[in-house]
C-alpha cells in the first residue's frame, strides 16, 4: 500500500500519550485502505462459504491465471482514468491482437518470440491511433474509443475470416498457461516458488525500512514503530502464506511474473516518476497543469500508447490461455477493468487512482467471480452481484470522502 | 405596520465546526430599506453568517435567534428563507448555461399553464418584465452562455425579484466583474433601495463600500467588531477594524535598484483563438528592468490576460506575431515548457481554474512546474520536494499544518501564496503576475506585496497585472495602460495618477 501518511498527528495540539497517537493513526490507516479490507472480507467469506475451496493451491493458482489479463488491462486502465479519460476498446482491441498474433505464430509460422513482439507493436500503433484523435484532434476518449470498440471488434473478425485460429507454439502458450518448475525437478514443495518468494520479501522489507528512513531523516511524520512493523509482518505472513500455496500446486505461473513486473515498473511510474506526476497533474487540474508547462497532448499521446500495448499484452495472455484466437474474445474485458480500477478508489472526474488500488479492486472482482463459480451460482446472478459490489464500493468512497472533507 | 425599524436582528449567533469556532456571539442589526455592508478578512466568518441566515445551516446547527420582521424564523434549509422573502446570491453564479435567461430566472418555479405544462408566452413575458426592473437590456430567450458575468448577475438578481425578495443578500457581487458593470450592479441596488428592498451586501472593496453603504458591520475572528453609520464610515476605519491593527501603509516601501533590461516585447499582435480575424492584442511593445516592477493597467477585457498568456508559450490566441528579447538577444517562446526554461512565469488571475490543482496537497502544486529540479533519471526524489515545500510554506507563510495539506481546503491568500512558490521554485528572471491579490483579503494583500518586494530586490523583473489602481499605483516604478489591445501610455511612477491612468486605460483608438 502506499505509504503516504497523513501529518494529522503532528497538528493535534498537546503531546498526547503515543498509545492514542498509535490508535489515530491506525484508525486512519485503516480506513484509507479500506478496499484492502474489502478484499480481506471477500476472501474470508467465500472461504466460509465454498468449505475453504478458495483457499486451496489449486484454486489460487488458477485465480491468478482466470484474472491476469485484466489485472494487465487495470493497470493501463488506471492511467487512463486519472488522467480525466476511459477506454471502451480494449476488449476489442485484446481479441483484435491475438487474432494478429494468430496469424503471426500459427498462419506464417513465425518463431513465438517474433509473434509475441510483433503483436504487441501492433497494440502501440492502435493506442497510438486512438491516441492521436483524443490527444491532437481533441475528441473525447469516450466517443474515439466506443468508436474503437467497434472498429477493432470489426477487424478482429476480419483476420480471422469468420474462423478459430488455433494451436500455439507451446512457448506462445506459456504466457497463460506456464509454470516456473521443474527446473530443480519435481519436489513437494517447489524450491523455486519458494526461493523467489524469500528474495521478494528481503526486497520488500528493505525497501520500506529505506523508505522509512529516508523520510526520518528530512523530519517527516511516520507512522508509530509498531504499526509499521506490525503491518510489514502481516504483509509477509501473507505473501509467504501464497508463496507456499503456488509452490505445493505448480509453481509460480508466467502470468503472476508478468502481472509483478509490471505492477513494479507502473508502480513506480505512477508514484515516482515525472511522467507519472503529469498524468495526476492533467487529471487533477488540466488548464493548471498545461500553464506549469506539463505538455498535456503528449501526456494524453503516451497514456493511450501504452494502454494499446497493455490490451496486446492482455489479449496474448488470454490467447495463450484458451490456445485459441477466437471472435468471441475479450469481451466485455473492458468494463471488468474499468470496474477493477474504480472499485480500486479511482476518481470518475480524473486526478485519483493507484496502481495497487486497482490491483485489488481486480481481485476482488476475481474472487467474487470464483468464488461464486464454485458455490455453484449462476452466471445472471455473478452479474448482478458484482454490479452491485462496483455501486456500493463506489458509493462508500463517495460517503468517505463526504464525511472526511469536513464543511 | 412593523414597530421596529429593524427588518432583521441577528442575536448573538454562535456556530461552531468540530474543533473550530467560526462565529461567536454575532449580533447584526438591518434596518429596514437600508443597503449594509458586512466587512471582513476571508475566514472571519462572514459567508457562515450568510449561511446561517439563508438556512444552509438549519435551525438547531447553531445557537442564537434570527429575527425576522419581528418574528423568530426557523429555517430549515434554503426553500424556507427563499419563502420569507431572504435571497442570497452567491459569488460562484448559479445559472445554468445552456438554458435561456427566461428559464434560468423561473428555474423551479416555473411560470406554468394548461395542464401543468409550462407557459412559454407567460415565462417569457414575465422575464422581460423582471430584466425591465434590473435595466437589462437582452432577450429573455437569449442563452446565459451568450452573456457577460456581469449581465448574469443581473439576471440573478432579476431571478430573486421573481422571488418577490425583501431582503437581498450578495455575496461579492463585483469581485469578477468590471469597473463599469459594478458600477452598474451598484446603481441597480440603490434603485431597489428606492423600491424599498433591503440589501446585505459582502465586499471586500472598500470604495464601493462607501458608495452605496448606509452602514457597515465589520467582523473579525467570527466576532463582530461594530457597526458604523455612513456619517463615519472611513476606509482607514473599516480597515483598523478588520485586521484589528492600524495599517500605516497599506503598501509596503518599495526603493527600486534597477539593472539591465531583461526582457523586451517589441510590435506584439494576437488574435482571437477562434475568430482569427479578430485582434486582441495589438501592436504591443514594452520592457521591463531588472528588478522593476511594471503595471499594465487595463480595464478587463482590454487585453492584459490575452497579452500575458499569449506571451507565455502562446497559451492563449492565434496569428501571434512579435518579437521577444531576453537578456537582449532574441527567443522563441513557442510553448509553456520553452517559456520556462527561458525564466519567464506567469501567475494566473483565475488561480482555481488555471493555477492550482485543488485536488492535490501543497507539495505537488509547489512542485509542479519545476519538477526537473528534483529529479534524476525521470524519477522524482519525493523527500526533497517535501523539504522544498515546507520551505517555501514558512518563507512565504502559507498557514496550513503541513505541505500534505490540499490546497483546495486553503484561503484565497494562501493558494496564491502556493502559486507563487510554485513560480518562484521554477527560478524566473520575469514574473508575470496577473491580478495577484484578487480575492484576497487585506492582510494577505500587504504580505503578497511585501514577497512583490521582495522578489524585485532580488534582481527579478516584475509585470503586474491588475484592475485596482491604488494597487498599481502603490507597488509600481512604472505603469503602462492598455486600451482595445493596445498600449495607450506610459507612465514612471511619479506622474502617474488614478485621473491620467483612468483617460488612458478608456481612450479608444481609431483603427
Amino acid at each position: 500500500m502506499t505509504d503516504t501518511k497523513p501529518a494529522s498527528t503532528e497538528t493535534i495540539g498537546p503531546p498526547e500519550n503515543r498509545f492514542t497517537a498509535s490508535l489515530t493513526h491506525i484508525l486512519a490507516d485503516l480506513g484509507k485502505n479500506g478496499i484492502f479490507l474489502a478484499l480481506i472480507a471477500v476472501i474470508i467469506l467465500f472461504s466460509i462459504t465454498t468449505d475453504g475451496i478458495l483457499l486451496r493451491p489449486q484454486n489460487i493458482s488458477n485465480l491468478i491465471v482466470q484474472n491476469g489479463y485484466i489485472l494487465i488491462l487495470a493497470i493501463g486502465m488506471v492511467l487512463v482514468i486519472v488522467a480525466g479519460h476511459i477506454d471502451l476498446s480494449v476488449g476489442s482491441v485484446a481479441a483484435f491482437v491475438g487474432a494478429v498474433s494468430g496469424v503471426f505464430a500459427v498462419q506464417m509460422g513465425l518463431p513465438w518470440w517474433l509473434s509475441i513482439i510483433l503483436s504487441l507493436l501492433v497494440g502501440g500503433v492502435v493506442g497510438a491511433w486512438q491516441g492521436f484523435w483524443i490527444a491532437y484532434v481533441g475528441i473525447p476518449a469516450f466517443i474515439v474509443t466506443l468508436a474503437g470498440m467497434l472498429i477493432f471488434r470489426g477487424l478482429a473478425l476480419v483476420v480471422l475470416g469468420n474462423a478459430n485460429i488455433g494451436s500455439f507454439p507451446s512457448e506462445y502458450r506459456a504466457l497463460g498457461n506456464g509454470f516456473l518448475t521443474d527446473l530443480l525437478g519435481a519436489y513437494q514443495v517447489d524450491p523455486v516458488t519458494m526461493g523467489i518468494a524469500v528474495i521478494a520479501i528481503i526486497a520488500l522489507v528493505f525497501q520500506q525500512i529505506r523508505t522509512r528512513r529516508g523520510r526520518l531523516q528530512y523530519a517527516q511524520a511516520v507512522e508509530p514503530l509498531v504499526w509499521f512493523i506490525a503491518k510489514l509482518a502481516l504483509i509477509v505472513a501473507g505473501i509467504g502464506f501464497f508463496a507456499y500455496a503456488l509452490a505445493t500446486f505448480k509453481g509460480i505461473p508466467i502470468t503472476l511474473i508478468i502481472l509483478a513486473v509490471l505492477v513494479m515498473i507502473y508502480g513506480v511510474l505512477t508514484t515516482k516518476s515525472v511522467f507519472g506526476r503529469h498524468i495526476y497533474a492533467i487529471g487533477g487540474n488540466r488548464h493548471a497543469a498545461e500553464l506549469s508547462g506539463v505538455k498535456t497532448r503528449q501526456v494524453d499521446f503516451w497514456i493511450f500508447v501504452n494502454m494499446g500495448f497493455l490490451a496486446a499484452l492482455a489479449g496474448l495472455v488470454f490467447t495463450a490461455r484458451l490456445n485459441l484466437a477466437g471472435p468471441k474474445a475479450g469481451e466485455g474485458f473492458e468494463l471488468e477493468a474499468i470496474s477493477a480500477a474504480f472499485i480500486g478508489g479511482a476518481a470518475v472526474q480524473g486526478g485519483i487512482g493507484t496502481i495497487a488500488g486497482a490491483i485489488i479492486g481486480g481481485l476482488i472482482i476475481g474472487v467474487l467471480n470464483n468464488g461464486m463459480s464454485i458455490m455453484g451460482i449462476g452466471i445472471e446472478w455473478q452479474q448482478a452481484v458484482k454490479g452491485l459490489v462496483l455501486l456500493l464500493a463506489v458509493a462508500f468512497d463517495v460517503f468517505n470522502k463526504r464525511r472526511s472533507g469536513g464543511r | 405596520m412593523p414597530v421596529n425599524a429593524n427588518i432583521l436582528e441577528m442575536r448573538s449567533i454562535t456556530k461552531t465546526f468540530p474543533g473550530v469556532k467560526a462565529l461567536s456571539d454575532v449580533t447584526l442589526n438591518v434596518t429596514r430599506g437600508e443597503v449594509h455592508a458586512i466587512c471582513g478578512e476571508n475566514g472571519a466568518g462572514k459567508s457562515t453568517l450568510m449561511k446561517v441566515l439563508s438556512g444552509v445551516y438549519p435551525l438547531g446547527t447553531y445557537d442564537g435567534d434570527i429575527v425576522f420582521e419581528d418574528k423568530t424564523m426557523s429555517f430549515h434549509d434554503i426553500r424556507d428563507s427563499e419563502a420569507h422573502g431572504i435571497v442570497i446570491i452567491h459569488q460562484e453564479l448559479a445559472l445554468s448555461p445552456h438554458l435561456s435567461i427566461a428559464e434560468n430566472i423561473f428555474l423551479n418555479n416555473e411560470q406554468r399553464g394548461a395542464f401543468g405544462l409550462i407557459d412559454w408566452n407567460k415565462t417569457n413575458s414575465e422575464a422581460a418584465k423582471l430584466l425591465a426592473r434590473v435595466g437589462l437590456r437582452e432577450n429573455p430567450t437569449t442563452k446565459i452562455k451568450n452573456i457577460g458575468v456581469g449581465k448574469q448577475q443581473l439576471v440573478e438578481i432579476a431571478k430573486a425579484l421573481s422571488k418577490r425578495v425583501k431582503l437581498l443578500i450578495l455575496d461579492e457581487p463585483t469581485a469578477a466583474l468590471n469597473d463599469e458593470d459594478s458600477n452598474h450592479l451598484l446603481d441597480l441596488i440603490l434603485h431597489l433601495k428606492g423600491q424599498g428592498i433591503t440589501s446585505i451586501i459582502i465586499s471586500h472593496k472598500l470604495n464601493e463600500i462607501k458608495k452605496v453603504s448606509d452602514s457597515v458591520t465589520v467582523i473579525r475572528d467570527g466576532k463582530t467588531i461594530e457597526t458604523i453609520s455612513k456619517a463615519e464610515v472611513t476606509e482607514d476605519r473599516i480597515i483598523k477594524d478588520m485586521v484589528g491593527r492600524d495599517l500605516e501603509h497599506r503598501y509596503p516601501d518599495h526603493t527600486p535598484h534597477l539593472g539591465e533590461e531583461v526582457l523586451r516585447v517589441e510590435n506584439w499582435t494576437a488574435h482571437h483563438p477562434q475568430d482569427s480575424t479578430r485582434v486582441m492584442v495589438d501592436n504591443v511593445s514594452l520592457n521591463v528592468r531588472a528588478g522593476e516592477i511594471v503595471g499594465i493597467a487595463g480595464l478587463m477585457g482590454a487585453g492584459r490576460t490575452e497579452f500575458a498568456m499569449s506571451l507565455f508559450g502562446r497559451s492563449y490566441g492565434s496569428r501571434i506575431t512579435g518579437k521577444v528579447f531576453k537578456n537582449g538577444k532574441e527567443i522563441k517562446i513557442p510553448n509553456v515548457s520553452e517559456a520556462i526554461r527561458n525564466g519567464i512565469a506567469y501567475a494566473t488571475e483565475d488561480r482555481k481554474t488555471y493555477g492550482l490543482n485543488l485536488i492535490e496537497d501543497i507539495k505537488r502544486n509547489v512542485s509542479m512546474a519545476a519538477l526537473g529540479k528534483l529529479s534524476k533519471y525521470g524519477l522524482v526524489d519525493d523527500n526533497e520536494e517535501f523539504k522544498v515545500a515546507n520551505e517555501y510554506r514558512k518563507s512565504m507563510n502559507i498557514k496550513a499544518p503541513t505541505v500534505l495539506a490540499k490546497t483546495g481546503k486553503l484561503s484565497g491568500g494562501n493558494q496564491q501564496k502556493v502559486v507563487l512558490s510554485k513560480w518562484i521554485f521554477s527560478d524566473p528572471d520575469v514574473l508575470i503576475l496577473d491580478e495577484p491579490t484578487r480575492g484576497i483579503d487585506v492582510g494577505a494583500k500587504y504580505e503578497i506585496y511585501t514577497i512583490i518586494n521582495r522578489l524585485a530586490a532580488e534582481g527579478k523583473a516584475i509585470i503586474v497585472i491588475s484592475s485596482e489602481l491604488p494597487e498599481l499605483l502603490g507597488i509600481c516604478d512604472r505603469i503602462y495602460a492598455i486600451s482595445e489591445g493596445r498600449i495607450t501610455g506610459e507612465l514612471p511612477i511619479e506622474k502617474a495618477n488614478p485621473e491620467a491612468l483612468i483617460k488612458l486605460m478608456t481612450m479608444e483608438t481609431p483603427r
